[in-house]
């Protein structure tokens, strides 16, 4: 880019893992923006259409941006410009709490970006370039300095801020509870996906799997942290009356099903994580776009809307039922794939794995609780007359939302595609070198 | 008859009750188009399933893949003895269950029928897929997929009532496959590399015995549908359902199912000669026999009669199980066939029970005192599903407790013949006074009798066939007996 060769000018790569995550964001992207324009039309008004389509492609280029960009700085570039564009996006939402909500991600994710370009900044001072090939290849030489040591950690913890690790996961309830619906579903599904795609860069491709997990303590960390996260996360969804702050908190015990797998540092382990992170996509973005659907025809999403919608949205909610048995991982959807290929990595790790596979095991279990909830609610009551008369979600947004809940069941039956490109990329991840 | 390859055949088999569910939703409102498609769905199914006979009698294998999930791992259906018992089984009680449902829906005046036919069509189709799994991945498949179809049905109601006794039958089928069956079958796939049935099972024979054991008791706690105690409560809690539910549950589908895969697990997964040199199968042979006697105990205090009929079939499950864990030929043998009996002999039973809520809306045993004379046809066939059930001659329980004592004789374990005698006697004293009661007590208060009258006439068909059912399988039992032996 810009006439210059790499490692000095900005380079582009793409290798298995970008390439997949690549794909998710895309796909994503493309039903969501679908489901954008009724969803749109009832939630933003006029006037402000235009800056919201704006900015949601901002986000979306950003996004695509720090997957395929092979550049550390520009990385952050790209960082910045998605998460801007998500804070506009988020004070979109209808309640004025949505600008709370806004500010309180604006300033978690300018902390996480501040030390993600201190880190950076470090990196650029031990070994001159900015180009991930080249700072793998250099790094090793100064890797057993504190600066190198301080700029991991200042990574570490920046971007586990952007993917919402538990504790630093404050910010992302209120954000996805109070933002437009399709904008939830599009958040959720991508954008805590791309920071742990690069994450997964920085740890496996930058520093290397061996001086990440050898030499630093993270494993005991991470594994501790998301196994926590599948607790907490569970459990506080189970609490939660708006459905939008209960699929948040699961999505922060989602996240730490992922970074288990990662933690893991096995080809089945890292390859569950990079599996799950597409599911998830996949099964998350189903559920938000459900509650879309019934956002948009009762214009709130706390529990008591969906009395009786068995009945009066039966297509909408059998999607939410289909993402809901994803999200427990009952088998013939994805989310059974990804916990199958993560209890398999487990099983490698002697007591600790079982400690892991328990609390895996038990996570579906509350997410039976959790989903059950909503199940009971919408098929066990009698709808009210003015549910009666709104009656089903227009076709706009239904089809969006069948997209994901087919693909739901399509990449738990047919694997192929998601799993080998899972497993591939996790094998070159291990391998070292970026290709 | 038609000629198709058996392997497309069963595929052809387990999406036929779906293609029926989808009649039946066009068909909607109109009933009796709508009963037609049930019917005529569960006839050509058993038809069909009828026709993969002779491929299994020949010791013919034929296979069906239909996807690979995992690298190695199929989803697949193979055609095998035990499977073909328990088609052929299902798809039979679903006809008569089908005849029956109609009789007691109408007569009830249910709500939401048509969910109800769709239900019971989609949990049909997906406990044949079961039958005819080729490995335990795909037997996960179709059990999990069991558990939710049958979930609206549990919960058809649709009262306080209803959504607790769902939640109890969710929560504990649920809990248990995710947090013991499914770790154990990937465990099981992490030692042995496959999870294909077997015959001798697919353990290694220098396999860690402990290890084995472990998995052992992962699995037999693990499959809740096979109602193992403690993890038995969902079986009562499922009464809240209407009456052909209570029957698709305990002697067409669901409990069924559960034994069957332990079955499976025993017979094509462990192996008998591994099964037989675990200690914790010995443990588990223990567990099973408390859970016999104690169940039956529990049994003779309800008063509820579903209750007691629940309580009972928890108790008779665990025969089955017992059954695979002696380890013995002739135990696999009578498992196998008391399957088939149990199932004519609790549907039966179950089937009477509904016809006397239908036609007096009786539940509670002490009020039946006398039924029996206004009555006398549901009656009777109580009896004689009461003596299967008993294993008493003329009916076919007869046989399989035979060779399930001959079982406990070949293993040494005389104590389970014991606990076997015990049982039977226990199962005497809850199932025969309710007809003896009803036919030769007084009555004390003669005006709630008034206008009681047999059921309707499906009903009473339904019943009429699985009353010969049972006594049938007493006369020929040959075929069933020849199947069971190939299980091995």
């Amino acid at each position: 880019m810009g006439g210059w060769e790499p490692p000095w000018g900005i380079e582009y790569r793409v290798d298995r893992l970008s390439a997949f995550v690549l794909l998710i964001v895309s796909i994503i992207a493309a039903v969501a923006i679908a489901f954008a324009n009724k969803n749109v039309a009832r939630e933003i008004p006029q006037e402000k259409h235009s800056l919201f389509y704006t900015a949601l492609l901002l986000c979306l280029a950003g996004l695509l941006g720090i997957t395929i960009t092979g550049d550390a700085f520009n990385l952050f570039v790209f960082l910045e410009i998605s998460s801007l564009s998500s804070y506009v996006l988020i004070s979109f939402g209808r309640e004025r709490r949505a600008l709370t909500a806004a500010f309180q991600y604006l300033i978690m994710g300018t902390i996480g970006a501040t030390m993600i370009l201190i880190g950076t900044g470090f990196l650029y001072m031990m070994t001159g370039t900015l180009n991930m090939a080249d700072l793998a290849q250099r790094l090793p030489g100064v890797m057993d300095t504190n600066t190198v040591r301080a700029a991991f950690a200042f990574l570490i913890v920046g971007f586990s801020i952007k993917l919402a690790l538990f504790p630093l996961h404050v910010w992302l309830p209120n954000t996805y509870a109070y933002a437009p619906s399709v904008v939830s579903a599009f958040l959720a599904a991508t954008a805590t996906k791309v920071a742990i795609y690069s994450l997964i860069r920085f740890l496996f491709t930058i520093f290397g799997a061996e001086f990440a997990f050898g030499e630093m303590p993270l494993q005991v960390i991470l594994i501790f942290l998301s196994v926590v996260a599948v607790f907490a996360g569970s459990l506080s969804a189970i609490f939660q009356l708006n459905i939008k702050h209960m699929l948040a908190y699961s999505s922060i015990a989602q996240i730490g099903y992922i970074v288990i797998g990662i933690a893991l540092v096995s080809t089945v382990g890292l390859g569950a994580g990079i599996l799950h992170m597409f599911n998830h996509a996949l099964i998350k973005g189903c559920l938000f776009l459900a509650v879309g659907c019934v956002f948009y025809q009762q214009g709130n999403a706390s529990i008591d809307n969906f009395k009786g919608l068995g009945k009066t949205m039966p297509w909408t909610m059998a999607a939410f039922v289909i993402g809901g048995l994803g999200i427990i991982g009952m088998p013939l959807t994805a989310g059974f794939v990804s916990k199958w290929y993560l209890v398999l990595a487990a099983l490698e790790h002697g007591a600790v794995g079982v400690m892991i596979i328990i609390s895996v095991l038990l996570g579906s279990l509350l997410a039976v609780v959790y989903t059950w909830r909503i199940v009971e609610a919408a098929y066990f009551n009698q709808p009210d007359a003015a549910a009666i008369e709104k009656g089903e979600a227009p076709l706009g947004l239904l089809v969006p939302t069948w997209i994901l809940a087919l693909a739901t069941v399509y990449f738990g039956i047919y694997t192929q595609l998601s799993v080998d490109a899972a497993m591939q990329a996790a094998q070159s991840l291990l391998g070292g070198e970026l290709q | 008859m038609i000629d198709f390859d058996p392997g497309m055949l069963m595929a052809i088999i387990v999406v036929l009750p779906f293609l029926g569910a989808l009649l039946i939703a066009m068909a909607g409102k109109n009933s009796n188009l709508r009963e037609f498609f049930t019917l005529a769905t569960g006839v050509t199914t058993f038809l069909l399933v009828l026709n993969l006979l002779p491929a299994v009698l020949n010791n013919e294998s034929t296979r069906y893949t239909f996807a690979e999930p995992f690298t190695g791992l199929t989803l697949q259906f193979s055609l095998e003895p035990l499977g073909m018992i328990f088609a052929l089984m299902a798809s039979f009680l679903w006809i008569v269950t089908s005849v029956y449902s109609i009789g007691y829906m109408r007569g009830n005046n249910e709500q939401n029928q048509t969910r109800f036919y769709i239900g019971f069509a989609v949990a049909i189709a997906f406990t044949l897929g079961l039958a005819f799994s080729a490995n335990l991945l795909t037997l996960f498949v179709f059990y999990e997929m069991l558990t939710i179809s049958t979930y609206p049905l549990v919960t058809h109601a649709g009262t306080d009532n209803a959504r607790r006794g769902g939640r109890v039958y969710l929560g504990i089928l649920l809990t248990t496959s995710i947090a013991l069956f499914l770790p154990a079958m990937i465990w099981t796939y992490q030692t042995t590399g496959t999870l294909d049935f077997r015959s001798g099972g697919i353990f290694a024979e220098g396999a860690d015995k402990f290890v084995v054991g472990i998995l052992l008791l992962l699995f037999f706690f693990g499959v809740g549908k096979a109602a193992l105690m403690p993890f038995h409560r969902w079986l009562p809690a499922a009464m809240v359902a209407p009456t052909p539910v209570s029957a698709l549950l305990h002697a067409v589908a669901v409990v069924k199912a559960g034994v069957f895969t332990l079955l499976k697990i025993a017979v094509y997964i462990f192996g008998i000669d591994m099964l037989a040199s675990l200690e914790a199968r010995d443990i588990l042979l223990y567990v099973a026999g408390g859970g016999v006697l104690l169940a039956s105990l529990i049994a003779m205090r309800q008063d509820n009669l579903k209750a007691r009929l629940a309580y009972s079939t928890v108790s008779q499950l665990g025969y089955v199980t017992l059954g695979a864990l002696l380890a013995t030929q002739a135990g696999v043998t009578g498992a196998g066939m008391h399957i088939v009996m149990h199932a004519f002999g609790k549907i039966t039973l179950f089937f009477c029970a509904g016809a006397i809520y239908v036609a007096s809306r009786k539940t509670e045993i002490s009020n039946m005192v006398g039924l029996g004379r206004t009555m006398p046809f549901t009656m009777a066939a109580f009896t004689i599903g009461a003596l299967s059930v008993i294993g008493l001659p003329p009916t076919g329980g007869t046989w399989s407790k035979w060779y399930l004592m001959q079982g406990t004789l070949d293993s040494g374990h005389l104590i389970l013949m014991g606990v076997l005698m015990v049982s039977s006697l226990l199962n005497i004293a809850y199932l025969l006074p309710i007809p003896v009661r009803g036919f030769f007590a007084n009555r004390g208060n003669n005006d709630s009798y008034d206008g009681i009258q047999e059921a309707p006439w499906p009903i009473l068909l339904a019943i009429a066939v699985t009353v010969t059912g049972c006594i049938l399988l007493f006369i020929f039992p040959q075929a069933l007996y020849d199947l069971a032996t190939m299980v091995r």
